[in-house]
């Protein structure tokens, strides 16, 4: 299976966009060649900004870019562009509604070695609290590149995570993502498994798993995070005897929490939630942290079963 | 070059205008901020009445000049400028602060037309500025930008921040005034956390610095024409001002900083400000 990280997708997608629109500007925090806006600035020098390592400066320029009629993308690790900036995109980007892009990198635990300083798992909570604020987190390249277009065509802040390692590539064209949808990629009856990013492949094994076993899994990929897909999460919580979240995030606020805060309204079910929980993070390879930390298909399957 | 005498008193009836509307809003409201919105008056009544290409009519010219008000507490003096502008009726002035108002307690963009940046949390509104002026480079605009912050703002690291990126990115078309009035919440800004030499300050991170008094028309205005005629740097205009300017009992007094005069006070306030020719 061909894998791609979802950063590398944005930096080519960047391109796409850039030449779709001359109001794409791009805004980095001295981490282009992570981030791959690197490729953006190659193409377009005179539309790239540097700012250095100024984060609230970057997000108020960006701001003040909007106000213009430009459509900025500002960039750094999600860490940076988020928690470091929280005031910053409330009040410079999301009271006032300005068409801000905030595309953040190196999201989770997967950015590995650096540790628990650099690796974000309350973005999310923070992010889909701040009022217009759009929050989507793309699973594969093909989501991402489609994003950032949707991106371009939304006018409004959105915050997209994205994340360092390579990751399988589940979609191809025929794929369509849709601000406040979520997709069913495989069907299933006995228990849903609601999957973001990273998560989506090991949610898919664990089901392919649980198929094994004569368990029914229904997998939905969960990329819009607000506005979060309802219908979706309700049609599941019915269909099904219950729901396993699994995030890349902390178990509090994030996609577990915001499927919960749907089905206790409208449909409740038993709602597991697979994530980060509640402790930060360290230093090591992306994939022993998802094990060490419970972000593994083995996890899920467990969750799986405790509902059955 | 100075004011003709016909523009210089035109000016300084529009400010005194400005001021009157000040404490009649934080009257109204019996809340808000007096003394940083009187001290940034005449500034604020130069650009809008003066220098600034800006219309009511044609409010989202991709050309005209654009204005920030980084010290977003100072509002009334902002929305003072904006009613006389003509952006909204003048009686709109006194829902400041209300239930229901577009005149919010720190400028709304959303909400208000004229207000070309929400502000309010401190330091955010020079980085707005930044992006404005570098926008207005990208697409060879040479409209300029305009900005106000206030000497408690620039403890904010992010105002530093922006003033190392403009000074990078040569923003000559920014033009920042610094209402140096000297008193913040806590008492006198060289006591709480002195931001001093803030000249040397700015001159260090690249930009073009002059020191005016913040009251005199003509100063305001040379030291305007001076930043326009400044290449490959932003002008910071370190105007030293009186907080509280033309309200005697508010004059250098820190407690006027956020509070609102009672009926008596505003009696006195607007007629030392129409020499007792008040005539409503």
């Amino acid at each position: 299976m061909t894998k791609i990280a979802t950063r590398d997708a944005y930096g080519k997608a960047l391109v796409e966009v850039g030449a779709k629109n001359p109001n794409v500007i791009v805004l980095d925090a001295d981490l282009s060649k992570s981030t791959k806006t690197v490729d953006f600035a190659k193409v377009y020098p005179e539309r790239f900004l540097d700012m250095g390592i100024a984060e609230a400066n970057m997000i108020g320029t960006a701001a003040g870019l909007a106000t213009t009629g430009k459509i900025p993308f500002a960039s750094t690790f999600a860490l940076f562009g988020t928690l470091r900036v929280g005031d910053q995109i409330r009040n410079s980007v999301c009271y006032p509604n300005l068409n801000v892009k905030i595309a953040v990198t190196h999201s989770g635990l997967t950015l590995g070695e650096d540790g628990a300083s650099h690796q974000a798992v309350e973005d999310i909570a923070l992010m889909r609290a701040i009022p217009n604020m759009t929050v989507i987190v793309p699973a594969d390249a093909e989501e991402t590149r489609q994003v950032i277009h949707a991106a371009v065509d939304y006018d409004g802040p959105m915050y997209i995570r994205l994340g360092r390692p390579a990751v399988p590539v589940v979609f191809d064209e025929n794929y369509k993502f849709e601000i406040g949808k979520g997709a069913v990629v495989k069907e299933g009856s006995d228990v849903a498994i609601i999957a973001m990013g990273v998560m989506l492949s090991p949610a898919m094994e664990a089901a392919d798993e649980l198929a094994k076993e004569g368990i029914s899994a229904r997998v939905i990929n969960m990329s819009s995070i607000k506005p979060i897909d309802e219908e979706i999460i309700i049609k599941a919580a019915k269909e099904t005897k219950g729901i396993v979240t699994a995030e890349e995030h902390n178990i509090l606020g994030g996609l577990g929490s915001a499927v919960a805060e749907v089905v206790s309204e409208h449909a409740p079910t038993v709602v597991k939630r697979v994530g980060v929980e509640d402790t930060f993070g360290e230093s090591g390879k992306p994939d022993e942290l998802l094990v060490k930390y419970g972000l593994t298909k083995e996890h899920i399957i467990q969750k799986a079963k405790q509902i059955l | 070059m100075a004011f003709d005498q016909q523009t210089l008193a035109y000016l300084q009836e529009k400010a005194n205008v400005m001021r009157q509307d000040i404490v009649k809003m934080v009257a109204e409201a019996s809340s808000g901020h007096p003394g940083g919105s009187l001290s940034a008056a005449d500034i604020v009544a130069v650009l809008y009445f003066n220098e600034m290409n800006i219309d009511a009519n044609n409010a989202k010219d991709p050309n005209r000049d654009r204005f920030i008000l980084s010290k977003g507490h100072a509002s009334p003096v902002l929305y003072a400028a904006l009613a006389e502008k003509g952006f909204f009726p003048r009686e709109e002035l006194m829902t400041f602060r209300k239930i229901d108002s577009r005149l919010q307690g720190h400028p709304s963009k959303k909400s208000l037309p004229g207000v070309e940046m929400s502000t309010g949390s401190l330091g955010q509104g020079l980085s707005a500025a930044n992006g404005i002026a570098m926008a207005g480079k990208m697409d060879k605009l040479d409209y300029r930008v305009y900005a106000v912050i206030g000497d408690g703002e620039i403890q904010e690291g992010m105002i530093w921040e922006a003033a190392m990126a403009a000074g990078h990115y040569k923003l000559d078309n920014l033009t920042a005034f610094l209402d140096y009035n000297g008193l913040q919440i806590d008492g006198p800004v060289d006591d709480v956390l002195n931001p001093a030499p803030v000249d040397d300050k700015f001159r260090a991170f690249g930009w073009h610095v002059i020191i005016i008094d913040g009251h005199d028309m003509n100063q305001i205005d040379d030291a305007i024409q001076e930043a326009k005629q400044t290449k490959d740097k932003p002008t910071m205009i370190i105007a030293k001002t009186v907080k509280g300017k033309g309200v005697s009992y508010m004059e250098n007094q820190v407690g006027w900083h956020g509070t609102a005069p009672n009926a008596d006070q505003l009696k006195q306030a607007l007629e030392e400000l129409t020499g007792g020719k008040q005539n409503d």
